[in-house]
C-alpha cells in the first residue's frame, strides 16, 4: 500500500518535469521548422541552448553572460522587495481604515479598483511627471500594481470575522481598538496572506514593467531585456534576461508563499 | 409592576413584562415574566425558533427590549454559546485566559485562572492545543471554561451541547451539574432535550411557540447534589412526559 503510494507520488512530482520537456520540445521543432536560414533563425527565435550557451555564458565575465544580467536583476530585486513592503503596510492600513468607517469604504474601495483596472502603462508620462524618472515612480507603479489584493483579501478577512466572535467580544465591553487588535486582524490574518501572496507575483510584473519605461537611475532587468530586444543579434541575451526574471517571481512566489503558510499554519485549518 | 426593592435582592436577572418585536415586525416575544434567584438553575424549553436565545440575548445586553424591564448586573455574566466560538489563532490556555484578559486582569492572575479553570473542566494537558485539534467535546469544555474563568454570578447558556453526540453531552451534563453544585452561580439554560432541563435544573419553563411567552412552570424537585442515574428514575420520567405535554401545546 505504502509502496504503491509512493511510487504514485513520484509519478506526481515528475509530470511538471514532462510538460517543461514537452515544452522544450516544442521549441526546438517550431524554431527548427518555422526559419529557413539558421542565423535569421536565431536572431528571432534562438534554440534553448543557444541562450544558455551565447545569453547565460560565460558565467563570471563582467560584460557578457549571467554576472551582468544577476547586476541588472539586483535593482529590480530590489525595488520588488521594497515595493511589497510598501504595498503590504499601506494595503493592509487602507483596509482597516475601510472597516473602521463605513463611509471611508464608500470614498475610497472604488479607487482601488480604479488602481486595478487603470492601464499603468498608458499613464507612464503622468508618472514620470509626478514622481521623475528613478527609485521612486518604479516604486510607485510596483506598489499601484500589488496594492489592490492586499487591501481587497484584507478588507474581505476584517469584515468576514465571525458575528458569535464579535458577541463574545461586545459581551466583554471591548474598546474599538481592541476589538481590531484582538479580533478582527487575526481573524483576517488567512486572506490578508493570500493577498500578500497574490502582490508578490504581481510586484515582480509592476517592478520589471518601471524598468522598461523609466531608464533614469539605476538601471534594471526591465532596462537589459529591453536593450537586448532592440538588437537582433543579442536575442539570446534577450531570453535569458526573459528568464532571469521569471526565475525571480517565482523564487519570490515561493519565498512568500513559504513565509506566509508558515504564519498561520499552526492554527488555521487549511494549510 | 414595577419591582419592589427588597424584593431584589438575591435576584440575579428579573425580567417584568418583556416584549420584543424586530424591525421587520416579527414579534419575537410577548410579555414574558421571568425571575432566577441566585443559585437557582432555571431552564427554557420551547420550540424551534420560539424566541429562547433572542430571551439569551436581551438577558445579556446583545439586544435590546422593546418593552418592559430587565434587571441583571452585566458587570460579570457568563455566556456560554451554541457553538464554541473558540479563536482558532490562540491556544487552549490563551482561550480561557481571554474573558480575563479583555476584563483587565494582569497576566499571571489570568494565567492562574486559566490553569485552575481548565482542571475544573478536566482539560488538563490540552492547555497548548489549538482549537483545530480538539474533539467537539473538548473545545465546548474550553468554551465553558472561558466563560468560568472570571467566576460569574450569572450564566447563560445558550444550548451549548446541541451540536455534541449524546454520551458527550450527558458527560458535560454531569460535568455542570457538578460545577453548579460547587459555585451555586445563577443559571438561564436552553436548550431542545427535555431530560438535559429536568436533570440540571431547579425549575422548568416551557415557551410558546413566536411569539414566545412562557406557557408552564416546573419545579424540579430531586435534592443536589443529584447522582447522574436520576435520569432513569421513574419520578423523573413522570416530569419529563408532563414537560413533553406542555411542549406539545406550545407547538399549536
Amino acid at each position: 500500500m505504502n509502496r504503491i503510494l509512493r511510487s504514485t507520488l513520484r509519478v506526481k512530482s515528475l509530470l511538471p518535469v514532462a510538460t517543461f520537456a514537452c515544452f522544450i520540445a516544442l521549441w526546438y521543432l517550431y524554431a527548427t521548422f518555422n526559419y529557413d536560414n539558421p542565423v535569421q533563425r536565431r536572431n528571432a527565435l534562438p534554440y534553448p541552448h543557444e541562450i544558455i550557451t551565447d545569453g547565460f555564458m560565460p558565467v563570471t565575465d563582467k560584460v557578457n553572460g549571467l554576472r551582468p544580467i544577476l547586476g541588472y536583476m539586483w535593482p529590480t530585486a530590489k525595488v520588488t522587495i521594497l515595493g511589497l513592503f510598501i504595498a503590504i503596510a499601506l494595503g493592509i492600513a487602507l483596509a482597516v481604515l475601510m472597516n473602521l468607517s463605513r463611509s471611508v469604504e464608500r470614498a475610497l474601495f472604488p479607487y482601488a479598483v480604479v488602481l486595478q483596472t487603470v492601464p499603468i502603462l498608458a499613464i507612464t508620462p503622468l508618472l514620470t511627471q509626478l514622481f521623475g524618472e528613478e527609485l521612486g515612480v518604479r516604486l510607485v507603479v510596483t506598489v499601484l500594481i500589488a496594492i489592490f489584493p492586499v487591501i481587497t483579501n484584507t478588507l474581505f478577512g476584517l469584515q468576514s470575522t465571525d458575528q458569535m466572535h464579535h458577541d463574545l467580544f461586545t459581551l466583554s465591553h471591548v474598546s474599538r481598538r481592541t476589538r481590531l487588535w484582538h479580533l478582527e486582524l487575526p481573524s483576517a490574518l488567512p486572506s490578508l496572506m493570500t493577498g500578500i501572496r497574490i502582490a508578490s507575483g504581481s510586484a515582480v510584473i509592476g517592478s520589471v514593467v518601471a524598468d522598461f519605461f523609466f531608464v533614469k537611475g539605476e538601471k534594471g532587468i526591465g532596462y537589459y531585456i529591453r536593450t537586448r530586444q532592440q538588437k537582433s543579434i543579442e536575442r539570446p541575451e534577450m531570453f535569458a534576461g526573459t528568464i532571469t526574471a521569471s526565475i525571480f517571481g517565482v523564487l519570490m512566489f515561493l519565498l512568500v508563499g513559504w513565509v506566509t503558510t508558515r504564519a498561520i499554519r499552526d492554527w488555521h485549518d487549511k494549510n | 409592576m414595577p419591582p419592589i426593592a427588597d424584593e431584589m435582592s438575591g435576584s440575579a436577572l428579573r425580567m417584568t413584562n418583556i416584549s420584543l418585536t424586530f424591525a421587520d415586525g416579527t414579534q419575537a416575544l410577548d410579555n414574558v415574566n421571568l425571575n432566577i434567584q441566585s443559585g437557582e438553575f432555571v431552564t427554557i424549553v420551547g420550540p424551534s425558533g420560539c424566541g429562547k436565545s433572542t430571551l439569551l440575548r436581551l438577558a445579556s445586553g446583545l439586544l435590546a427590549q422593546t418593552q418592559g424591564l430587565c434587571d441583571v448586573d452585566r458587570t460579570n455574566l457568563g455566556y456560554v454559546f451554541q457553538d464554541p466560538t473558540l479563536l482558532p489563532w490562540r491556544t487552549v490556555r490563551r482561550n480561557v485566559e481571554l474573558n480575563a484578559e479583555l476584563a483587565g486582569m494582569d497576566k499571571p492572575s489570568r494565567l492562574k485562572a486559566a490553569n485552575a479553570t481548565i482542571e475544573l473542566v478536566n482539560l488538563t494537558g490540552n492547555e497548548n492545543k489549538y482549537p483545530k485539534q480538539l474533539s467537539g467535546g473538548m473545545k465546548m469544555r474550553c468554551s465553558l471554561a472561558r466563560s468560568l474563568v472570571l467566576q460569574p454570578n450569572l450564566f447563560l447558556f445558550d444550548e451549548p451541547f446541541a451540536a455534541l453526540d449524546e454520551i458527550t453531552r450527558e458527560h458535560l451534563n454531569d460535568e455542570l451539574l457538578h460545577l453548579f453544585q460547587n459555585r451555586h452561580f445563577a443559571s438561564l439554560f436552553i436548550t431542545h432535550s427535555i431530560q438535559e432541563a429536568v436533570f440540571l435544573s431547579t425549575r422548568v419553563l416551557v415557551m410558546s411557540a413566536r411569539p414566545g411567552r412562557i406557557i408552564a412552570e416546573h419545579a424540579i424537585d430531586f435534592p443536589y447534589p443529584r447522582h447522574p442515574d436520576i435520569r432513569y428514575q421513574s419520578d423523573f420520567a413522570e416530569i419529563c412526559g408532563k414537560i413533553s405535554a406542555d411542549l406539545k401545546a406550545a407547538h399549536s
